[in-house]
This record gives C-alpha cells, sequence and structure tokens, in this order.
C-alpha cells in the first residue's frame, strides 16, 4: 500500500497554479478587440489549419491559448452544448455567460480534481445582433473568470499586451483599424519582429451581417489589405 | 465526451464524433425525433406534406414545392412550406408526415452546421445526402406506423462544381436522379409534367416556369396538392442553389411564372 505524502492545500494550489502558468506562458497570445461592427479575435499562430480562434454558434465564438489538445477539447464540447441547448429549447436562448460558465466550472473542478491543471485560458465572445452590446469573458485554467471590456488579451505575454493595448485602444475603430492595431500590438511584444501575414489568425463577429451566423474568418488578402491601409 | 465509435486508445475515446444527431441519440434520448413511440394505428389524422420536385438546370437545382398540408381529407394548412436550405449549398424537400419532416429537417440542418463547426470543413456533397440517408432509416420504424417521410435533396457539388440532385425511399434507400425527380402524392402527375417540359440546360426563369407549372399539373390531378391561389397570394415555395448558394427565388418570380402559365392556359 502506497501513501502519498502530505501536503498542505495551500502548497498544492501554488505548485499547480505555477505549472499552469508556466504552461501557458509558453504558446503565442491572442487579442480580442471591440469594434465599431462587433468583436475581432486575433491570434499569432503558426498554423493555418490548427486553428485557437473558433465559431460556437450564432453569435458567439470561442479562442484558446496555451495547449492545444486540451482548448480544443473544451471547444468541442462548447460547440456540443451550444447545439444541444439551441435544439432543445430556441437557438436565442444560446448564451455566452452560459457557455462561460460552464468553462468555468469545467476548468475548476480539472484544477482541483485532476492529476495536473490544464495549461489553458479561454475567451468567449458575443455580439448581440439587436441590442448592439459585445460581450467577452475570460476564463483561467482554475476556473475564475471575468468579464472585460472593450479589449484583453491571454496568453504568453497577456500583460504586456493588455498595457500595450490600454494606451492605444480607441472605441468604435473600424475594422481594418482594429486589425492594425491587433497585428502591431502583437509584433511588438516581447521584442518587436515581423509576423508574417499567413501566420496571424483572425476571425470576427460581426453584428452588421445579416445571416444568422455572424462569425467568419478573415482571409490572408483581407488582412493584408487592413494592414497596408 | 464518450465516442459512439468506441475505438479506445489506451483506455480513452479516439477522435470527437462530429454528428449532432448521435450527440441527442446520446445526451437527450427524449428529444431525438425516432425516439418517440406511438401505438401502431391510432387511426390519429396527422398532417401531411404533399408534392415536391426538384431538377436540374444550367446554374445549379431547382427545388420546389406546393403548399398544402392535408389531414385525411381536410386542408390542414394552406401554406405550409416543404422546401428549405439544409445549408449554404444544399437543399431539402420533404413530402409525408409533416410533423417528423419537420423536425427531421431541422436536425439535418443542425447537423450539417455542427460537422462543420467541429471539423471545420463543410461535408461533401455525397457526405451529406448519405447522412441524410441514414437519417431517414432510422426514422423506418415511424414509417411502419404510417409516419412516412420522403425526401428530395439536392445541392451544388463544390468539388465537381455541378448540381446534384438525390431522392430517398421511406426505408432510407438513396439514389442519385440525373436530371429531375418529383415525391408525394402528387408527385406521379408532377413527374409527367417534367418529362414533356424539362430539357437539359435550361435558364433559371425557364426552370422556374416548369417548376410551377409541373406543381399546377399536380395541384389539378391530385387533390392533396394545393395550387397557386392568387386571391391569398400563397405561391409555391421554389428555391435554387447554385455556385452563389441556396436561396429562395423571389415571391414576384415565382407569381409571375404563375401568371405566365395560367394565361398560357386561359389563351389555349
Amino acid at each position: 500500500m502506497s501513501f502519498m505524502p502530505y501536503v498542505a492545500p495551500e502548497q498544492m494550489m501554488k505548485d499547480r497554479s505555477e505549472y499552469a502558468h508556466k504552461g501557458i506562458a509558453r504558446g503565442r497570445s491572442v487579442i480580442a478587440l471591440e469594434y465599431a461592427d462587433g468583436l475581432l479575435l486575433i491570434a499569432e499562430n503558426p498554423s493555418a489549419t490548427l486553428h485557437k480562434i473558433s465559431e460556437v454558434y450564432d453569435e458567439i465564438a470561442f479562442a484558446g491559448v496555451g495547449k492545444y489538445s486540451e482548448f480544443e477539447e473544451m471547444r468541442i464540447a462548447g460547440i456540443r452544448l451550444a447545439d444541444l441547448r439551441g435544439f432543445q429549447y430556441g437557438r436565442e436562448d444560446v448564451k455566452a455567460r452560459d457557455l462561460a460558465n460552464a468553462y468555468s466550472q469545467a476548468l475548476s473542478a480539472i484544477f482541483t480534481q485532476q492529476m495536473k491543471p490544464y495549461e489553458i485560458e479561454l475567451l468567449v465572445g458575443e455580439v448581440d445582433g439587436e441590442a448592439g452590446g459585445t460581450s467577452i469573458y475570460h476564463i483561467l485554467f482554475d476556473g475564475s473568470i471575468t468579464d472585460e471590456q472593450g479589449f484583453m488579451a491571454m496568453g504568453g505575454h497577456a500583460e504586456e499586451l493588455s498595457e500595450a493595448l490600454r494606451d492605444r485602444y480607441q472605441p468604435g475603430w473600424d475594422l481594418p483599424n482594429a486589425v492594425r492595431a491587433a497585428v502591431e500590438t502583437l509584433a511588438a511584444t516581447p521584442e518587436a519582429r515581423e509576423i508574417p501575414t499567413e501566420q496571424i489568425e483572425a476571425g470576427v463577429l460581426d453584428r452588421t451581417e445579416a445571416k444568422r451566423r455572424k462569425f467568419r474568418r478573415l482571409d490572408p488578402s483581407e488582412i493584408e489589405g487592413a494592414l497596408a491601409g | 465526451m464518450t465516442d459512439p465509435l468506441h475505438l479506445p486508445v489506451a483506455g480513452t475515446p479516439f477522435g470527437a464524433s462530429p454528428s449532432f444527431a448521435d450527440l441527442v441519440r446520446r445526451e437527450r434520448p427524449e428529444a431525438f425525433p425516432a425516439g418517440m413511440q406511438q401505438p401502431a394505428a391510432t387511426g390519429l389524422a396527422i398532417p401531411h406534406g404533399t408534392t415536391v420536385l426538384g431538377m436540374k438546370f444550367a446554374d445549379g437545382i431547382v427545388v420546389a414545392g406546393d403548399r398544402r398540408a392535408t389531414s385525411g381529407n381536410l386542408i390542414a394548412d394552406p401554406k405550409m412550406r416543404k422546401v428549405f436550405a439544409a445549408d449554404q449549398f444544399s437543399a431539402i424537400a420533404i413530402a409525408g408526415a409533416a410533423g417528423q419532416a419537420v423536425e427531421i429537417v431541422k436536425l439535418f440542418q443542425l447537423e450539417l452546421e455542427h460537422y462543420e463547426k467541429i471539423t471545420g470543413d463543410r461535408l461533401s456533397l455525397e457526405g451529406k445526402a448519405n447522412r441524410l440517408a441514414q437519417m431517414i432509416r432510422t426514422n423506418f420504424p415511424m414509417a411502419l406506423q404510417g409516419l412516412v417521410v420522403v425526401p428530395l435533396f439536392g445541392g451544388f457539388d463544390e468539388r465537381r462544381a455541378e448540381g446534384r440532385i438525390f431522392y430517398y425511399d421511406a426505408t432510407g434507400g438513396r439514389w442519385e436522379e440525373d436530371d429531375f425527380q418529383t415525391t408525394g402524392s402528387g408527385g406521379q402527375p408532377a413527374k409527367n409534367s417534367l418529362k414533356k417540359r424539362w430539357t437539359p440546360g435550361l435558364s433559371r426563369q425557364d426552370a422556374v416556369r416548369v417548376a410551377v407549372e409541373a406543381l399546377i399539373d399536380a395541384a389539378e390531378d391530385d387533390s392533396a396538392t394545393g395550387g397557386p391561389d392568387a386571391v391569398r397570394r400563397i405561391w409555391p415555395v421554389v428555391m435554387t442553389v447554385t455556385s452563389g448558394g441556396a436561396e429562395d427565388v423571389a415571391e414576384t418570380d415565382v407569381a409571375a411564372a404563375v401568371e405566365a402559365v395560367l394565361s398560357a392556359r386561359g389563351a389555349r
């Protein structure tokens, strides 16, 4: 029979927290920006197919940083939850807050009960086509959840990025302005460098989109156009 | 999340199922359309949708349906919609038990959207047609109780760059059609009409007219098929699916086609 040595709960939480922080700090970052017509999500991503940003539901989008396999699992669970809710009730009853709470509960349970915490941070964004509002929820590896206004950054250099955005951000930017600000901020942190356009992953929730599904990926030519403009 | 394929690798499921229907059946079986059990031959009068048709034309396909739903010899609904966009590049038309059919359409639309979101790719047209066959097959126990659902499905195949049409029977049998197909109680007169008037490579306008004329022929011979109603402005629903996507033909265009057909008949 094996015995686990006693570890104080404070120490255990601190160790897990450090472990998750380290994992997340190794990865690249995601920036979310509210602009005039909706919400822009932008990430530095060397892969063109392994996405960090995704559609979840009509007016809801998802972004994850950290360990791909772990946030991909969360993304799929989120799409399943949203589609089931919409099928059982109504499409307008699927809300980002609900989904963010579900993520928070799941990550909190994983953080305290599993062998190792998930090394991820998640973002759930939503635009309201009718009321014109935008919500951004940020969920950490331990399940803590905050709701953000205007802009947010998560991932490897979240703090520096947030600081840079705080100085620069202005409400009511058009899309090209928002893309430019986000890409320039990513490219300046932690040290100034050039990010090739094909390594920028971007998606928007566009509330002016007439169709039910407001999410759309920006293709490289659109990003290049915004950067040139 | 468990996986319906049960291909465990080191004890954990392998691969995420992209199927929404499987998800509903597993998580909420009571909400699954075919999960309902009803005693055979209850004699309940259930609304039925009637004539729908699909055909190819120069740019893709046209799918059209009349608007009548019947319940026994009563008209249950004079303006039911039986033709729907399944996703951006495909359309589905249904005949048969209306409640069951609408539920299957809803599930099928979600199936396609769910697949696209989970995997990041749209299903191929072939894949969509096969998936629909499987969903009709799960409805077979209901079909034996009289709740038959027989759809027509078609879309624009982005890989082959052409429109394609599929039709089904109540057992989930699936066949591809080269030119046109009809189903429902007025299917036979509609098909006879298409045999005489359909030609390969019709223009959009001609295709809409041929489709509307076939529905008018069906309404003349079949009491369960509703003809156009100019007084209450109830026109057939006509959709096109082309490389630009699935869209409704504007009501004014359908009304003009109806007007053209009827005035040509009046002049005879």
